[in-house]
């Protein structure tokens, strides 16, 4: 493997860590909001809580790790998405502000607020559908370079059935990666009336989860046939994320094995994350930028990748200490602790 | 607008904005771990609960500011790209090897911290949660030590050849560790732990102000003043060094600073004054020698002057306002601190009396001015280079059409996190003070905990 391709790969794992934890922390934010106006948020709120209070911060460095990773990678995408990405990146910036700000306000602060929690859970929705702006706009079409200016379309990109398509997939699939993985939890935390209810959330979005993805798939070859065929061309991965979804349901539909359920919906968005990212290759920004014409130099690239080892060498243990006190702490799970 | 749509200008304001927000929240976020820390040490080694209380309540209120210094770390990361590609497309090449490194830090300090707070009654030895909290000064000091060289590298750029525009012969570590380095990142460190020492002494001054007279407010006030002292100490000396750090790679700055216009030996400091029209300094002090010591360490180094410079290459002169109070605040710091020290060691006399406790409660705001002025004083002292002798600000901004919006939006942004933080921080600790909390968690009023 060339130095490219460690680089996007360890980029897009990144990427693909931030979509699972984040998923579940916006997922976790809406539902705990929304039981909050139906009045049933005594069955899940401590579950929410309990979870979320010691990982809400590893959540962002992950997304930050992104953005700071692929510049340092890719420093000519700089040039392309942050001239072109002003206006909804720091729409995102804003809403990701308000969401951190106000879930630790919530939290730690002394009062409860009906704001603070409205404020919280409400983004917890938009900042996808800001983010995904990123994934739309690489597909080319949104973006023109004139006289050396970048500049992204606003018309086309509201305009367009593909953008809106990716946009609500990734709100559908953020409450069933959520709604999964809580419900997972639940049934650790021996939790049965959390687990009655998230389970049901779980099976209320897993249809249109597996749907959108499927109509986004389709709506990508109006949009960009070069890569909609390269899709086709590994067809076997969105296979597996077909198979691991049917399984995923299955087993939460029979009300066994929550935990294997929740990896298999890691798996499903697993190979369908890779399987897009993989099929888009050589291009990071169609047609103007492949991982080949952005690349940093080479001395920068080989003090990245041994920087990137130090540092898993270092996260990883510490990652495994934070999960074994707070995922897979039988007492503290169960609130005991 | 009342201003003609200029995206550098626009984008020199926001960033301005950003980041003086910014700095608030991180320099408490690096200095105040470290003061948890100690007061946690202090708690086991004395077996004293006030200092662990201490260390508790710190620890609560830190959280809060920890969630906005991370909302506006992530705002400025991304803000970078947005705001200045063309700089990031450069810096990508020579220093996206701090700026990775620095994440790491910052996550692995976001993993402690998370497992630190949570973990306050979990473990039986009372050292294994002290060890939880060694990552978090670790994480927090290390990404202000990264962070610190990528504006280094600003200042001081190496490590790259620039051919037709293009960088070449990289070399990451060397531009990592530049001339500007090792003054930059000891400055910066050890302010934040002189600010948050004079913060935490700032509220436990204004607590004994008001007449709530418990000995755990006097153990606070001690602990932090002996930390601030010894802080402020490193801080003159670094202070000391940055200065002949100026003099030997930006000349520029240490004469806008200095109003130094004439290239002279035996050069004076000017302290305070004011600048006329035609360039002359009214109403200055000025000590004899001292620039030429402060520059080269002897009285006869020779200093050069403003008037050395091409016009365009010079930053505003203004600065001098903001390095004077830099340095002022910076002294007063010492002195109160020191002051405090001294009276309180000395058995007979009484550390605790109403002006020392004031003049301490005004040094929690004036060093967070100091912080903001020193930092103002630094990066509009390298105006117009955005890298240093390399590239312009004018040239690495974006071309984007909005972002006088952008501007309008993001400081409606900020002054509403400021006020909810303020609000929340002032409820959590009213609603459950001190005292209060120590009869709750059965301590007696001299440190010892009630029999059950």
């Amino acid at each position: 493997m060339n130095y490219e391709v460690v680089g996007i790969t360890v980029l897009w794992t990144f990427l693909y860590g931030y979509l699972i934890v984040a998923s579940v922390d916006f997922g976790a934010g809406f539902f705990s909001y929304y039981t909050k106006r139906t009045k049933k948020n005594h069955l899940i709120h401590n579950i929410i809580q309990r979870y979320l209070s010691p990982v809400w911060e590893v959540t962002n460095v992950f997304l930050v790790f992104f953005f700071i990773g692929i510049v340092g990678f890719f420093p000519d995408t700089a040039y392309y998405y942050g001239t072109a990405l002003l206006v909804p990146g720091s729409v995102a910036i804003i809403l990701l502000a308000i969401r951190g700000s106000y879930y630790a306000f919530a939290t730690y602060g002394a009062k409860e607020s009906g704001l603070y929690n409205f404020l919280y859970g409400a983004t917890g929705l938009l900042i996808p559908a800001s983010l995904t702006t990123v994934l739309t706009i690489s597909e080319g079409g949104y973006v023109v370079v004139e006289d050396g200016n970048v500049r992204l379309q606003y018309g086309e990109l509201f305009g367009s059935l593909y953008s809106w398509g990716v946009v609500i997939l990734a709100i559908v699939s953020v409450l069933f990666i959520s709604a999964s993985f809580l419900t997972y939890y639940a049934s650790r935390a021996k939790d049965s009336n959390a687990l009655e209810l998230l389970r049901k959330y779980a099976l209320i979005w897993s249809f249109p989860s597996i749907g959108m993805g499927v109509i986004v798939f389709f709506l990508l070859s109006k949009r960009n046939l070069g890569h909609f065929q390269n899709m086709m061309d590994i067809w076997w991965v969105f296979a597996i994320s077909f198979v691991a979804f049917i399984i995923a349901t299955y087993l939460i539909w029979n009300r066994r094995n929550y935990g294997t359920a929740f990896v298999m919906v890691m798996i499903q968005y697993f190979a369908a994350f890779f399987g897009y990212g993989a099929s888009h290759l050589p291009y990071l920004l169609y047609p103007y930028l492949t991982i080949y014409d952005g690349f940093t130099n080479e001395s920068m690239a080989i003090a990245l990748i041994i920087a990137f080892i130090a540092g898993l060498l270092l996260l990883i243990p510490s990652l495994y200490l934070l999960m074994r006190l707070f995922l897979f702490d039988a007492d503290y799970v169960e609130g005991k602790k | 607008m009342f201003l003609e749509y200029d995206p550098v200008l626009y984008s020199r304001i926001l960033t301005a904005l950003t980041l003086a927000f910014h700095v608030i929240f991180a320099t408490i976020g690096v200095g105040i771990p470290l003061m948890i820390a100690i007061a946690e040490w202090m708690g086991i080694k004395r077996n004293d609960p006030h200092y662990t209380l201490m260390a508790r309540r710190w620890a609560r209120g830190f959280v809060v500011t920890v969630a906005v210094g991370v909302v506006t770390g992530t705002a400025i990361g991304l803000q970078l790209s947005l705001l200045w590609p063309n700089f990031m497309q450069a810096a990508g090449h020579t220093i996206g090897l701090p700026m990775f490194m620095e994440t790491f830090a910052f996550f692995f300090e976001a993993i402690f911290l998370g497992i630190y707070l949570y973990t306050w009654d979990r473990f039986k030895s009372k050292l294994k949660h002290f060890l939880l909290v060694i990552p978090i000064v670790i994480g927090a000091t290390a990404s202000a030590f990264f962070i610190s060289t990528v504006n280094a590298f600003m200042n001081a750029p190496q490590g790259f050849e620039l051919v037709n525009g293009i960088l070449t012969d990289v070399s990451p570590l060397s531009a990592m560790f530049n001339p500007a380095t090792p003054t930059k990142i000891s400055h910066v460190i050890i302010t934040c732990y002189l600010t948050s020492s004079f913060i935490l002494g700032a509220i436990a001054a204004i607590n004994l102000l008001k007449g709530k007279n418990h000995v755990y407010h006097k153990k606070v006030l001690h602990l932090t003043m002996l930390s601030a002292a010894i802080f402020a100490i490193g801080t003159a000396v670094i202070g000391d060094l940055s200065g002949k750090y100026l003099h030997e790679y930006q000349p520029e700055k240490l004469a806008a600073a200095e109003w130094h216009f004439e290239t002279e030996r035996e050069a004076a400091l000017i302290l305070g004054g004011i600048l006329t029209e035609d360039n002359e300094v009214r109403g200055a002090i000025k000590i004899p020698y001292a620039l030429s010591i402060l520059a080269g360490g002897t009285p006869d180094t020779v200093v050069v002057g403003l008037n050395d410079f091409p016009e365009e290459e010079l930053p505003p002169l203004w600065i001098h306002y903001a390095f004077d109070v830099m340095v002022f605040i910076g002294m007063y710091l010492a002195a109160i601190s020191i002051l405090f020290v001294v009276m309180n060691w000395m058995k007979k006399w009484n550390a605790f009396n109403r002006p020392l406790l004031w003049a301490v409660f005004a040094g929690g705001p004036l060093s967070m001015l100091a912080i903001q002025s020193g930092w103002f004083f630094t990066e509009v002292g390298r105006q117009p280079w955005i890298l240093n002798q390399v590239m312009t600000v004018a040239e690495g901004a974006t071309t984007s059409q909005h972002v006088d919006i952008m501007l309008v939006v993001f400081a409606i942004l900020y002054l509403v996190l400021g006020v909810t933080c303020v609000k929340v921080l002032r409820r959590m600790f009213k609603n459950n003070p001190v005292e209060h909390e120590l009869e709750e968690r059965g301590i007696t009023h001299s440190g010892n905990r009630k029999a059950n």
